[in-house]
């Protein structure tokens, strides 16, 4: 039963993303909701390093700028075709995230993050001075749009918009096969310990490895999809504060979960569109209720409903199972998960 | 031989854990470790089970060196290990982190993920029947469904049992398999250990209980200060001089 209730969840979201551009007509509101799918790709990134795998990598918006990057240069310096250039943008940033990635799993925890921290600065540097590839500040301008598959051209922005949300549904799927397979169950793993994973015939080296890969992949893909939408791009999209907005996008909406991303992405974006004209000071109210949230909600909103309804369940099971000792009245060691005492 | 290390030892710096230590396992039986706090005895776990590499000496395995092998490749040859603190993931199922053990003799790679290939299906549905039947085998069928966090100090134990048995191993270390559990607790899982051996996987175990060790135990080994103090049966242990010194103190005879 809770199945079905979460497939006409899932059937509603996608109701409502397909139809949403129709409903709307408001052009900047189509604008804004592409620019988020395009985001939440990037999280699912992120996600599944620091919320499945357990390295926090904060080298992300380096990886957004390598593939956006990519993509602007193949296409405007090298004229190249948009998809090939595409497809060649995600091969150069899974390069690298692989090169980055053999350094970076050598540190763990904190350490981890600080690397990557450096990591992302330094290719963002790399950006912003290397002015005869990369035309430094000035930017690259005149990235073409997606170019048409087949007879289906992308040059008007609801396509774009339905381009991007196929490629994000495409992404989600993938994340959720991985997450619910064996290859997820082994990430989850060296999360929770390494050691144990090891003791148990993981290779963390390896697996880590691949995690590290594919999250760039996914960030690299977000990064391409951006140069295309916005056909400009500046070094500032490969700065830390990128990195900090997607993880703040992770944190709300839940880390280590599946929905978590498009939740936070959905609901920051928004509300910081509706918050526009505080201008900077917004950030005077996202501050402290980020901190609450993660201080007591630190597997964001879906965290939370997720806890909120097992205790439900929970209670309800407790309940059926009550009422059948009352039938057979015999006593029971089961304790009631509110009051049991956590040993050792 | 089954396992055995050859002048097994281990520096940090100036302090040598394990010296120079000759021990041999002995197949289908189980083994013991005993020794004073900071005797050494989980770094010689460590050791055998690739967690540590030793400053010398060497650890074969059916005759086959593995001193210097990775400890994920260790458990591919079959050999388990637990820890102390059980690492187990709370939040989650005891199915759910058994399921996982048996990982390493599947093949399924991400791509396999991804499109969801008849192989990834066949290999979780061989994933999870391992699981159920080491869940069985370790008592656990009641509270499969329970969240790690929710179980009692025992039952964290029989789960982490249960996950190193999901490896399919021949032997298994456990390293203070009875810590932090009541002493009628402490009789149950000695007796899952025997039912381990009637199925033909070795163990080999750290232990502070010496009840329960002398009466469990085929063999012991004695550490002391990094050192193998004395080897045998219980009963040869309990009247050895130099294990009596080691744990009480003072001359022997006294």
């Amino acid at each position: 039963m809770k199945i079905l209730k979460r497939q006409y969840i899932i059937l509603a979201m996608l109701l409502f993303a397909i139809f949403f551009p129709l409903v709307t007509q408001n052009e900047y509101l189509v604008h804004v909701m592409t620019l988020s799918f395009i985001w939440m790709i990037g999280v699912y990134g992120l996600n599944l390093l620091a919320g499945y795998t357990g390295y926090l990598s904060l080298a992300h918006a380096g990886f957004f700028a390598i593939g956006a990057y990519s993509l602007g240069l193949l296409t405007v310096k090298a004229q190249m075709n948009f998809w090939a250039a595409f497809v060649l943008a995600l091969v150069i940033t899974s390069v690298i995230g692989f090169l980055v990635g053999l350094l970076a799993l050598r540190t763990k925890e904190h350490f981890f993050a600080i690397y990557t921290l450096c990591v992302g600065y330094i290719i963002y540097l790399v950006i912003d001075k290397w002015e005869s590839l990369t035309e430094g500040v000035r930017g690259l301008i005149g990235i073409p749009a997606p170019g048409n598959i087949g007879p289906i051209s992308f040059q008007t922005p609801l396509s774009q918009y339905y381009l991007v949300l196929s490629i994000l549904l495409l992404s989600v799927l993938a994340m959720y096969r991985i997450i619910h397979s064996l290859t997820g169950r082994t990430y989850i793993a060296i999360r929770n310990s390494e050691d144990l994973a090891q003791a148990i015939g993981i290779s963390t080296i390896k697996n880590k490895l691949t995690a590290f890969v594919l999250s760039t992949f996914f960030a690299g893909l977000s990064g391409a999809l951006y140069a295309s939408f916005i056909r400009f791009i500046g070094p500032d999209i490969g700065h830390t504060v990128i990195t900090f907005d997607l993880l703040t996008y992770l944190l709300v909406g839940g880390i280590g979960t599946l929905s978590g991303p498009i939740v936070g992405t959905v609901l920051v974006v928004w509300i910081s569109q509706q918050l526009q004209f505080l201008q900077d000071y917004r950030m005077l109210i996202f501050g402290p209720v980020l901190t609450l949230l993660v201080i007591f909600y630190p597997r964001g909103i879906v965290g939370a409903i997720a806890s909120w309804t097992n205790k439900q369940a929970g209670r309800m099971k407790q309940r059926s199972l009550r009422d059948e000792k009352k039938e057979d009245s015999f006593p029971s060691s089961d304790i009631a998960p509110e009051n049991q005492v956590k040993e050792g | 031989m089954f396992l055995e290390t050859r002048n097994l030892t281990k520096r940090f710096g100036g302090l040598t854990a394990v010296n120079n230590v000759d021990f041999t396992i002995e197949q289908g039986k189980i083994n013991a470790i005993i020794g004073p706090n900071g005797a050494g005895k989980s770094t010689f776990f460590n050791l055998l089970s690739g967690f540590h590499s030793p400053s010398s000496g060497k650890v074969l395995y059916k005759g086959q060196d593995i001193t210097a092998l990775p400890s994920n490749k260790i458990a591919k040859l079959g050999i388990a290990r637990t820890f102390q603190t059980t690492n187990l993931f709370e939040q989650s199922t005891v199915l759910d982190n058994v399921i996982v053990g048996h990982r390493l003799r599947t093949k399924s790679t991400l791509i396999d993920a991804i499109f969801r290939t008849p192989r990834l299906k066949r290999e979780e549905e061989q994933c999870r029947e391992k699981a159920m039947e080491v869940i069985e085998f370790a008592g656990l069928k009641k509270v499969e469904d329970k969240l790690v966090g929710s179980l009692t100090q025992e039952e964290k134990k029989r789960t982490a049992f249960a996950l190193a048995l999901a490896t399919e191993p021949e032997i298994v270390f456990l390293d203070e398999p009875a810590a932090g559990v009541n002493p009628e607790e402490t009789e149950g899982l000695a007796e899952l250990m025997e039912k381990m051996v009637q199925n033909s996987i070795t163990v080999c175990l750290i232990e502070h209980k010496m009840q329960m060790i002398m009466k469990l135990a085929d063999k012991i080994m004695v550490l002391n200060y990094g050192e193998k103090i004395a080897e045998g049966t219980p009963e040869e242990i309990r009247n050895n001089p130099t294990v009596i010194k080691a744990y009480l103190g003072g001359n022997a005879s006294a």
